[in-house]
């Protein structure tokens, strides 16, 4: 396994597929697209049965240094490796979501999903700081054509939108690479992740690259570009747009921001949490009034990603696993609420929320689906979401408590408006005769959703399979950035079992027991 | 050094020279009929003079010409812009007005003019060479004598373009005046203790002159109506061959006859980059005929060349020939798309409306045309994002933080016409669809110029070391 470059394949394999499928018609163009990302699905599947999580930090290198000033280097972490498991998880659900609702150009459709997908592995595997810019940056050019030409009618608008906040930010990125670049003689990440910056430049680098990936992610106040992409994307657009491309800017940080400039990132720490802060309270309030359900899901994924944001900088390996976990949860139960409402908006051709009602009534199975993301997202136990969440609480109390209290109401807004969206979509009498007539999930449908309903069962159950590839990176990274890790609130101490007092050395739960009598 | 071997380093000069002399005597005699033929051996006279190129060791005529690393990248790139425009034009003056046999000599001439000025190591000789180039290209931009606009353009520039070479003589004859001498180690040495404020001023006045050349903010203001009033076929060698000579005598003058006065011409450099970044791109926002908004868009792209230039650095001045190099490979396709663009009569359009929902009518055409922009955006992974990534590193390297910053800053506001060009292919309602293709000339060079766009990342290797040895005989 080691000689076949199994990382370069997942690369080239879409990008390939990409353009023979332009020459396609529309329905060897849906086979096409829902093979290759199948196979790519089985590859990722490869990927972690092949991953060995007491090996090196980063596994199935590759490296060919055929651009000169740069070079092919592809690698992953477990990190990475879970990303990418997401990413191609996701695709065969977006082109099966995608089956019957793009109607025009669908072979320029699928060959933009192609692209997208190749982009997205290549953004967690590049091991070059330049090739990841270049994967990074492309990405923006296939959404840009998935939004623009099969969105809804404000599409035009949002797609600007979308380009050119991403881009502003990212440029921004390109010149602290550049100079990080010539400081440091290199553009291999491995490297560079262990290089100490002088700590006055490391404030520099670390807010350019905070500009790019803070949009990206995308943070209160540079998140106004999502809702309206989200909403006028097509459905495999906004889970595409949800489920992957908001983990690269928690990837950045975990990556980059971090790693690199671990003293910055202590001493900014504060513009991270207020504005997270801001996020969790204020995203949650708009989804709260919200009419539009893309709009409300949105928001909603506004207010989970400020929880990745302080989970990833409270430098302690609650708040990081649980970062990390959010963003896989997220991945899942987002992609899986935009294909919820797509379900409808596919029979009906609208969004407002007003316009359903009692949908539990003619289409139970939907409900119950619906009904579980609902679940997921709101943080129940046994579900995806909350292992993240509870995680990412507990680092953040021990980071800073008040960031964990404000945090924590995000979780009660987040039940609020999800479940009032639930009940005026899936309970109370039909009100309308068109909603009341809408069939059931199809079998299309049915094998779009039940994957993801399993996986977040599966991740909500037992969570060590997510989180065991991912424990030892986060361990590198403590050690990393330990040393600057600004000192916590919560003044925890170690408890004091008193086991030592036992001169029989019995089980330590019955010896407490019998103290107390 | 002897007259022969003088002789020879100017070989690709003579041959273009003679063959240009030669040529009009055919096109006098012949007349219009002869223009297959006179165009055909115009091309291969610039593949002779490119072949020519190669043999460079060195100065010639004592010290008034130069042929070395350097002449060599941006001559090449030169003939090359120039053989593609000669390409491209039969089509469109058949349509137009009549394919005349003079109109390869007067490119050949400017040729010419080109190559003394990239080769120029002495001001007359870098004025001469200008004039040459000069005095053809305001012919060529009116050269349908019927069409008004292109009267109009041709004396615009004319006028223009004359007082901009005032104001670079005058400007020579102050270097002149305070220094004694008129080549550019000589200059050079009379400035090495000190630049005083007449030759201060001579400076100033060159580089306001060879701005203009290059159609540098703030003497950018000829350029969109030339463009949009030059023949399109005219306008795509405007906006390729002269822009990299124009920056290949910059990069001379500079780094050569200027270099110890640096620190002065940083400042004129830094603020001509990052007024014709920011210039370029905010006037191509309201542009509605594609040949302006193309003109704007190559006033953005000289600010970016400049960014390199303004380092001052060989990683400065490779990066700028990069830059150019890619340059010139957008822009001749580019300009390619234009000559696509024709009504259902065979007419040719300009409107960028005419665009809209091109990508259902010329699937092929649309492709190219979005790879095109979108990597003159500067978007990764197309070779656009390449050159602008070099001038970029050169900047930060030698400090120049706020340029790099503001210049990619730039380059966000300037990705958004580009973005309306593509939008107006893929998003809008298809207008009536344009006539088919009529040229393989055409098709092919938007072809060409997509596949090395889109591939481009595999021959950086060659581009680099060609760019670096080429920087790397200024210093």
């Amino acid at each position: 396994m080691s000689g076949f470059p199994i990382l370069s394949t997942m690369v080239l394999l879409p990008l390939i597929a990409a353009v023979v499928s332009v020459f396609l018609n529309d329905k060897s163009a849906r086979w096409l697209a829902l093979g290759t990302t199948l196979v790519l699905f089985v590859m990722g599947v490869q990927l972690w049965a092949g991953y060995q999580m007491d090996g090196a930090q980063w596994q199935f290198v590759e490296k060919a240094p055929i651009f000169g000033a740069f070079s092919w280097a592809l690698g992953i972490d477990g990190i990475a490796l879970m990303l990418i498991v997401l990413s191609v998880f996701l695709m065969p659900i977006c082109i099966l979501a995608s089956w019957d609702a793009i109607e025009k150009r669908v072979p320029e459709y699928m060959a933009a999903f192609l692209l997208m997908e190749s982009l997205m592995i290549g953004v967690f595997s590049a091991q070059d700081l330049l090739l990841f810019y270049i994967f990074f940056e492309a990405g923006l050019i296939p959404m840009y054509l998935i939004i623009g030409i099969w969105g809804g009618a404000d599409r035009i608008y949002a797609s600007y939108k979308f380009f050119l906040y991403t881009l502003a930010g990212s440029v921004l990125m390109l010149i602290a690479m550049l100079w990080m670049v010539n400081e440091a003689g290199t553009t291999d990440i491995p490297t560079l992740m262990n290089t100490d910056f002088p700590v006055e430049a490391q404030h520099w680098l670390w807010l350019a690259f905070f500009a790019s990936f803070a949009v990206k992610m995308p943070m209160w106040p540079v998140h106004t570009w999502l809702p309206d992409a989200h909403v006028q994307a097509p459905t495999a657009g906004s889970v595409i747009l949800a489920g992957v491309l908001l983990k690269m800017g928690g990837y950045g940080f975990v990556r980059f921001s971090l790693p690199m400039f671990p003293q910055a990132s202590a001493d900014l720490v504060w513009i991270v949490f207020g504005l997270s802060m801001v996020a969790v309270v204020y995203t949650s309030l708009v989804a709260l009034v919200q009419s539009d359900m893309k709009k409300l899901i949105a928001y909603s994924s506004v207010a989970h990603m400020a929880f990745v944001t302080i989970g990833l900088f409270t430098f302690n390996r609650q708040g990081i696993e649980g970062a990390l976990v959010v963003m896989l949860a997220h991945g899942l139960v987002a992609a899986a609420l935009f294909l919820c409402v797509g379900v409808i908006y596919d029979r009906l051709h609208t969004r407002e929320i007003d316009r359903y009602g009692g949908l539990a009534n003619n289409m139970p199975y939907y409900a119950l689906f619906f009904m579980l993301f609902t679940m997921a997202s709101v943080g129940l136990p046994g579900l995806a979401n909350f292992v993240g969440e509870f995680l990412a609480l507990v680092g953040a109390y021990k980071a800073n408590s008040w960031v964990a209290a404000v945090a924590t109401t995000g979780i009660i807004l987040g039940a609020a408006y999800m479940l009032y969206l639930y009940r005026r979509v899936a309970f109370g009498e039909s009100k309308n005769a068109d909603a009341a007539a809408m069939p059931d999930l199809n079998a299309r449908e049915w094998l779009a959703l039940a994957p993801i309903a399993l996986a977040t069962i599966w991740m909500g159950v037992y969570p060590e399979s997510f989180m065991a590839p991912m424990r030892k990176d986060v361990g590198v990274l403590l050690a990393r950035i330990e040393k600057a890790a600004p000192a916590g609130d919560a003044h925890l101490t170690a408890g004091k079992p008193q086991v030592k007092k036992d001169a029989h050395g019995g089980h330590p739960a019955e010896a407490a027991k019998g103290a107390h009598h | 050094m002897s007259f022969m071997s003088s002789f020879v380093l100017t070989l690709p000069e003579v041959i273009l020279s003679a063959g240009a002399i030669a040529l009009m005597l055919v096109a006098a005699f012949a007349g219009d009929k002869a223009e297959g033929l006179c165009r055909w051996v115009a091309i291969a006279l610039l593949a002779a003079a490119g072949m020519a190129s190669f043999h460079h060791a060195g100065e010639a005529f004592d010290g008034l010409y130069r042929a070395d690393d350097f002449s060599l990248y941006a001559k090449l790139l030169i003939y090359v812009a120039a053989a593609i425009s000669l390409l491209l034009s039969p089509k469109f003056f058949s349509h137009e007005d009549r394919p005349r046999a003079e109109y390869p000599v007067l490119i050949l001439l400017a040729t010419v003019g080109m190559g003394m000025m990239v080769s120029a190591v002495d001001l007359l000789t870098l004025y001469v060479g200008i004039e040459l180039n000069s005095l053809s290209a305001y012919v060529l931009a009116s050269f349908i004598r019927k069409d008004e606009r292109a009267a109009e353009a041709g004396l615009k520039y004319f006028v223009l373009g004359a007082l901009a070479s005032g104001i670079l003589l005058y400007g020579m004859s102050l270097l002149y005046g305070f220094s004694g001498t008129t080549h550019y180690a000589g200059l050079a040495k009379a400035m090495a203790d000190g630049v005083n404020m007449g030759e201060l001023f001579g400076l100033v006045f060159v580089m306001a002159g060879l701005a203009f050349k290059i159609s540098a903010v703030p003497f950018h203001m000829w350029t969109p109506d030339v463009y949009e009033g030059a023949p399109t076929p005219v306008t795509t060698f405007f906006a390729s061959a002269p822009k990299v000579a124009g920056m290949a005598m910059l990069a001379r003058m500079t780094t050569g006859a200027l270099g110890p006065a640096a620190a002065q011409w940083q400042q004129i450099l830094i603020f001509m980059a990052l007024a014709s970044v920011i210039l370029g791109a905010v006037g191509a926002m309201g542009q509605t005929n594609i040949k302006r908004l193309l003109a704007y868009s190559s006033i953005n792209n000289v600010g970016f060349a400049l960014v390199g230039l303004a380092a001052g650095t060989p990683d400065g001045v490779s990066a700028t020939m990069t830059y150019m190099a890619v340059y010139v490979v957008m822009t001749l396709g580019s300009f390619a798309c234009v000559l696509h663009m024709r009504d259902a009569n065979g007419h040719y359009v300009e409107d960028i409306a005419s665009l809209a929902g091109l990508s259902r009518n010329n699937k092929a055409l649309a492709a190219g045309f979005a790879i095109l922009m979108f990597s003159l955006a500067g978007i990764p992974p197309l070779l656009g994002f390449w050159p602008k990534l070099l001038v970029f590193f050169a900047a930060t390297k030698a400090g120049l933080f706020p340029l790099a910053i503001i210049a990619a800053l730039g380059s966000v506001v300037g990705a958004y016409y580009y973005l309306k060009i593509i939008k107006t292919m893929y998003f809008d309602d298809p207008a009536p669809a344009y006539a088919p293709a009529h040229s393989y000339a055409e098709s092919g060079v938007v072809a060409v110029s997509a596949v090395l766009l889109v591939g481009g990342y595999l021959l950086i290797p060659v581009l680099s070391a060609a760019s670096a040895a080429a920087a790397g005989a200024l210093f």
